[in-house]
This record gives C-alpha cells, sequence and structure tokens, in this order.
C-alpha cells in the first residue's frame, strides 16, 4: 500500500506525519460552527435541500433488540421513505449490526432496492475492545453476509496512550479486507477523544490508512456530532484533498435528529468542504428519527401546514 | 428620591418550561386604558406555534400517564402559587386594564377558586362519566374517558386572567396538553401567570402560552395536523365559520364554551370502551 505517499507504514514516517499538522483553534471552530448556524435556508432551496439531506441518510437501527421484521421494516422504509410520494429520493444506506446484514440485503434487492447500501457496524463496535483476530472475523462476516459499506470503530485507547501506530494498522488490515469494492468508514467517537486536536489527528491518521470515510461517532455516547467537530473534520477532508487530490467522505452521526439539524450540517459541508461534498457518495447522516422529521417538513412544504407524527411510520 | 434606574420586566412567551422570545423577533405595544404606554408583547409566529406544539406534544404521554391524584395535586399546587402572589395579580389587573380594585381582587379570587375546582375534578371524572355497560356475554365492559392529546385554545379578552385559566384548566384536568394564545389586549397578566406556572409542580411542555394576534394564529392553529382539538371561545364569532372549515380538513374537534363547566373538560375525552372476560 502506498498510502498516498504520506507516510512509508512506519511508525516514524506516521509520527512524523501527524506532528506536522497544525493545531486546531477550538475558540474559533466553535465561532465559526455557530455562525454558519444562523444561515437561513427557506423555499426552493430548503426543498432541494431535504430532498439532498434524505438522499444522504444512512438508515440506522443498532438495537440490542433489533429483530429481522424491524429490519425489514426500516429497509422498506429505506427505498420509498413516504408510500404517498414517490418524489422522495431514498435513503443513501441502512445502518444495522452484523448478524442483520443479510436479511437486509435479501429484503432490499426483494422490493427493488438494489441501490440502496447496506452498512454494516463492525470491529467490535461501538466499543471496539477486542482482539484484531476478532475484529477481523467480525468484518469478515459482515462482507460475506454482503456489506457494501463497513464502519468500523477505531480503538479510542489506543489511540489516547498515544498508540497511533496501532490504529493505523489496524485500520490498514480492515482495509486491505474490505478490497476496492467496499466502502470503508471508520468512526472516532469524537466524544471520547477530548480535544478537536485529537479529531484532527484521527481524522489524517484515517484518511492516509485508506479510509473512504471519516465519521463521528457511534451513537452511542454523547457528545456526537456537534457541529463544531463536524467542522474540524470536514476541514481536514477538505486540506487531504489539496494534498492528495483525492476526497474523503464525512458521516456524522449520533444527534442529528431534525430537519434544522440536518440543514445545517449541509451549510457547514457547502461551506467549508465546498458544493462537490454535497453528495450522498462524500457526505453520509447516521441517524434514525431524523428522516421523520425531513419527510414531515417536505409534507408541510407541500400542503402549507404542519405535519402531525402520527402520519409518518413508528420505528 | 434616588436616581435608582426602573427595572421593567420583559414579558416573554412560555415555551417548553422556558420564556423564550418568539424568534421571529416581532413585538406589539401594548397600552393601558388611558392609552399609557405599558410594555412590548411577543408577536408570536408560526414557528413559535409550531414550536409549541412540538413541546406540548411531547409532554402529553407522561402527564397523560401521571395519576388522577396526582394531576389534581399539580393543579391544586398551580391554584397555591397563585394566591400566594395575590397582590402581585391584583396590583397588575387594576393597573393594565384600568378596573377598580375591588373587581381585581374578585377576578383573582375566582381564579384561585376555579383552579381548586377544576384540581378537584381530575379524580372523578372517570368514575362520573365512565359507565359500565351492560353485554350479552360473558363480560365485563366499561366505557373511560381518555384524554384526546394536544388541544390548541384562544383565551378570550375579558377577564383576561380568569379566561385564560377557564381555557388552560379543564383541558388539562384529562391528561391533554394545551398551546393557549393569551388575550391579545391584555395578556400582561396571563404571562404573569406563566411564571406561577413555571414554580408550580406542572411539567414543562403540559402548559405552553403564546401571545399575539388572533386572526394570524385561529388558522395556524386550526390547520395544524399535530393539534387536536380547538377550544374557540375567545375568536369573535365572524370568523369561526373559516376556522371550522380549515379544522375539518384534518378533522379536529372545535368547540366553544360560555362558562365554567364540566361539559368543557369532557369536550376535549374521548370515550374508550374497554371488553374484559369475566373469570379471567
Amino acid at each position: 500500500m502506498s498510502f498516498y505517499g504520506l507516510v512509508d507504514g512506519t511508525e516514524a514516517s506516521l509520527k512524523k506525519y501527524l506532528g506536522a499538522l497544525s493545531g486546531v483553534d477550538q475558540v474559533g471552530a466553535d465561532a465559526r460552527a455557530a455562525m454558519l448556524a444562523t444561515r437561513s435556508i427557506k423555499t426552493s432551496s430548503k426543498r432541494w435541500a431535504i430532498d439532498t439531506a434524505i438522499s444522504m441518510v444512512d438508515l440506522t437501527t443498532l438495537e440490542g433488540a433489533d429483530t429481522p421484521g424491524k429490519v425489514q421494516a426500516l429497509c422498506t422504509k429505506a427505498v420509498r421513505p413516504d408510500p404517498m410520494n414517490s418524489d422522495v429520493p431514498s435513503v443513501g444506506a441502512v445502518c444495522v449490526y452484523n448478524d442483520m446484514v443479510r436479511i437486509a440485503r435479501i429484503h432490499l434487492d426483494s422490493i427493488g432496492g438494489e441501490h440502496v447500501g447496506v452498512a454494516a457496524v463492525s470491529t467490535a463496535f461501538p466499543s471496539g475492545r477486542a482482539s484484531m483476530a476478532v475484529k477481523i472475523q467480525d468484518t469478515q462476516d459482515a462482507l460475506d453476509a454482503g456489506a457494501s459499506e463497513i464502519d468500523m470503530v477505531i480503538d479510542r485507547g489506543a489511540f489516547l496512550r498515544g498508540d497511533y501506530i496501532g490504529v493505523f494498522n489496524e485500520i490498514v488490515q480492515i482495509r486491505k479486507l474490505c478490497g476496492t469494492g467496499v466502502h470503508l468508514k471508520v468512526i472516532f467517537e469524537t466524544g471520547e477523544l477530548v480535544t478537536y486536536d485529537n479529531v484532527r489527528k484521527a481524522s489524517f491518521l484515517a484518511m492516509a490508512a485508506g479510509a473512504d470515510f471519516i465519521k463521528t461517532s457511534t451513537g452511542k455516547v454523547t457528545p456526537a456530532a456537534t457541529p463544531p467537530v463536524v467542522l474540524v473534520m470536514l476541514e481536514a477532508v477538505r486540506d487531504f484533498y489539496t494534498m492528495t487530490n483525492t476526497r474523503i467522505g464525512v458521516k456524522p452521526a449520533g444527534g442529528i435528529k431534525n430537519t434544522k439539524d440536518a440543514l445545517k450540517q449541509l451549510v457547514l459541508v457547502n461551506e467549508t468542504a465546498g458544493p462537490e461534498w454535497l453528495t450522498p457518495t462524500l457526505f453520509r447522516i447516521g441517524a434514525s428519527s431524523l428522516l421523520n422529521d425531513l419527510l414531515m417538513q417536505r409534507m408541510k412544504m407541500d400542503d402549507g401546514y404542519y405535519a402531525s407524527p402520527a402520519y409518518v411510520t413508528i420505528d | 428620591m434616588s436616581n435608582r434606574i426602573d427595572v421593567k420586566k420583559t414579558y416573554k412567551l412560555f415555551i417548553n418550561g422556558a420564556f423564550p422570545r418568539s424568534e421571529s423577533g416581532r413585538t406589539y405595544e401594548i397600552k393601558n386604558a388611558n392609552g399609557v404606554f405599558i410594555a412590548n408583547l411577543c408577536l408570536a409566529s408560526r414557528k413559535d406555534l409550531k414550536d409549541a406544539v412540538v413541546a406540548a406534544r411531547a409532554a402529553q404521554s407522561r402527564w397523560n400517564k401521571a395519576s388522577a391524584y396526582n394531576k389534581g395535586q399539580v393543579i391544586y399546587r398551580i391554584a397555591e402559587m397563585l394566591e400566594s402572589r395575590r397582590a402581585q395579580f391584583v396590583d397588575e389587573i387594576t393597573v393594565f386594564t384600568g378596573t377598580t380594585k375591588i373587581k381585581a381582587q374578585k377576578e383573582v379570587t375566582d381564579c384561585v377558586d376555579r383552579l381548586v375546582w377544576y384540581a378537584g375534578w381530575t379524580d372523578k371524572l372517570s368514575s362520573l362519566t365512565g359507565a359500565l355497560n351492560p353485554v350479552a356475554g360473558p363480560y365485563y365492559n366499561f366505557t373511560l374517558p381518555e384524554s384526546m392529546g394536544v388541544i390548541a385554545a384562544i383565551a378570550p379578552e375579558t377577564p383576561s386572567l380568569l379566561g385564560l385559566i377557564d381555557a388552560i384548566a379543564p383541558i388539562i384536568v384529562g391528561g391533554n396538553t394545551v398551546v393557549v394564545l393569551a388575550s391579545t389586549k391584555a395578556p400582561l397578566s396571563a404571562m404573569s401567570f406563566a411564571e406561577v406556572l413555571a414554580t408550580s409542580d406542572v411539567p414543562v411542555g403540559v402548559i405552553n402560552i403564546l401571545t399575539g394576534k388572533k386572526d394570524e394564529i385561529a388558522p395556524w392553529m386550526a390547520s395544524h395536523m399535530d393539534i387536536d382539538g380547538f377550544d374557540i371561545s375567545g375568536l369573535d364569532a365572524q370568523s369561526h365559520g373559516a376556522i371550522r372549515i380549515a379544522g375539518a380538513e384534518n378533522l379536529k374537534r372545535i368547540f366553544r364554551f360560555k362558562s365554567a363547566d364540566p361539559g368543557r373538560i369532557l369536550a376535549f375525552l374521548e370515550n374508550k370502551t374497554v371488553w374484559h372476560p369475566i373469570g379471567l
């Protein structure tokens, strides 16, 4: 592997690469994210943004209580989010635990949802506390079941104690396993990384190691995808693009519950990474309840009055 | 006299247990009976209404599940809090509406008594209005009143405080949550009443109070799909027709009332019938 020529796979080269990163101005990042959150999106722009956001949703169910029936219902909703309205685009992917991947893939294919991906959370999600052998087997299971996207977690403990090469090598191994056909998303759990500097460092580490997407959180820890954290990650993919001419995607997940939150994320993308990132291949939103709110806002734009949760599905 | 600067109260909305300004930033002027400026009040927008409905919807399930006894305690607690601030409300009503002190005292007394009266209804509703129905089979068959959900209300112009309480209390007695528009011309004691609510034991979101223009807010309340019932007692008669038509589009139950009456409680309840096998 070439790692874009940025590192050669040794600890020394990785340290040099990460050590050269500039620090993040925390106050500035908070202020810029807060400022961008005040943008007002109305009428036709809002409509476009809602549809774009729907197409970027990774419709997620990651509960111990998940059943095949629930996953199948979720898949049906993923393909056609609003049963009353075929104009509404399908979501980007469904995101499930490993044992539900095959059920999701078969159901999606059987209802004309071949274009909707199945993302599997992997490598001992959500904690990442397992041996590498278990993590590899976990990922292989998901790939065998037909996952088209792998959402792996990094070992936050290793990252925080400074074992960057360990984290790097784990990502590299999972990348090899996925090959070129399967999208690899690397989850940092930014709520556990503590500082924006760490978020930036983890972003560059994961991108060099071969991630297709960098993802904020598992959804099991708060804070999750706060706007400043997403801003820092978007700046990282932008800077990485100028270094390598390669566009890496970003996936905020956790805490994005309503349309307003989602539109704020799209503004961040447009103003930070640029409009090229406003596509489901480069920006995804991991969410479950968000989709209903997007649909209700869409209904409101169509009908002229506020919709009720009684008119969308109970997930 | 000292050179102390006046500390004037800023009157804001009451949504989800907090006191936000209108998201629109709009305000309107309130004058007393002699035409003297008193305060700027928030002119609630459609989004403020939406926010209030979201809060009321989120609070409804928990409030509905509270025991009848607990609901009664909470409403009685509002009466206690109002009683302890009696002097303030008498002053406000006297100054803002130009009425006599004696009339203002009577209104506040009526308000407290009315709350206590409604509090007493919470644990008697199902016994007095429910039924054990005779059926030809080995079943018990009950009919019980259940809450409707989120109810909107337009409070009458006068009496501004008593009218507001008469709008709110019967709705929440049965487990509904409420979004109420206060009197347009005399909303100050209504917003002071929100402070009473904030310091009593009412869960956040159960009662939400807006100030603004009836002609603006009422059609939005009528067309909102997530409002289940609508008390239009405070609305002028000429706009009833349009409001009823808008409400019919989403099957909203719309009522108006003239006075305090147990019927006001029942209007926003639905009867649910349950079959239960005998001997199991």
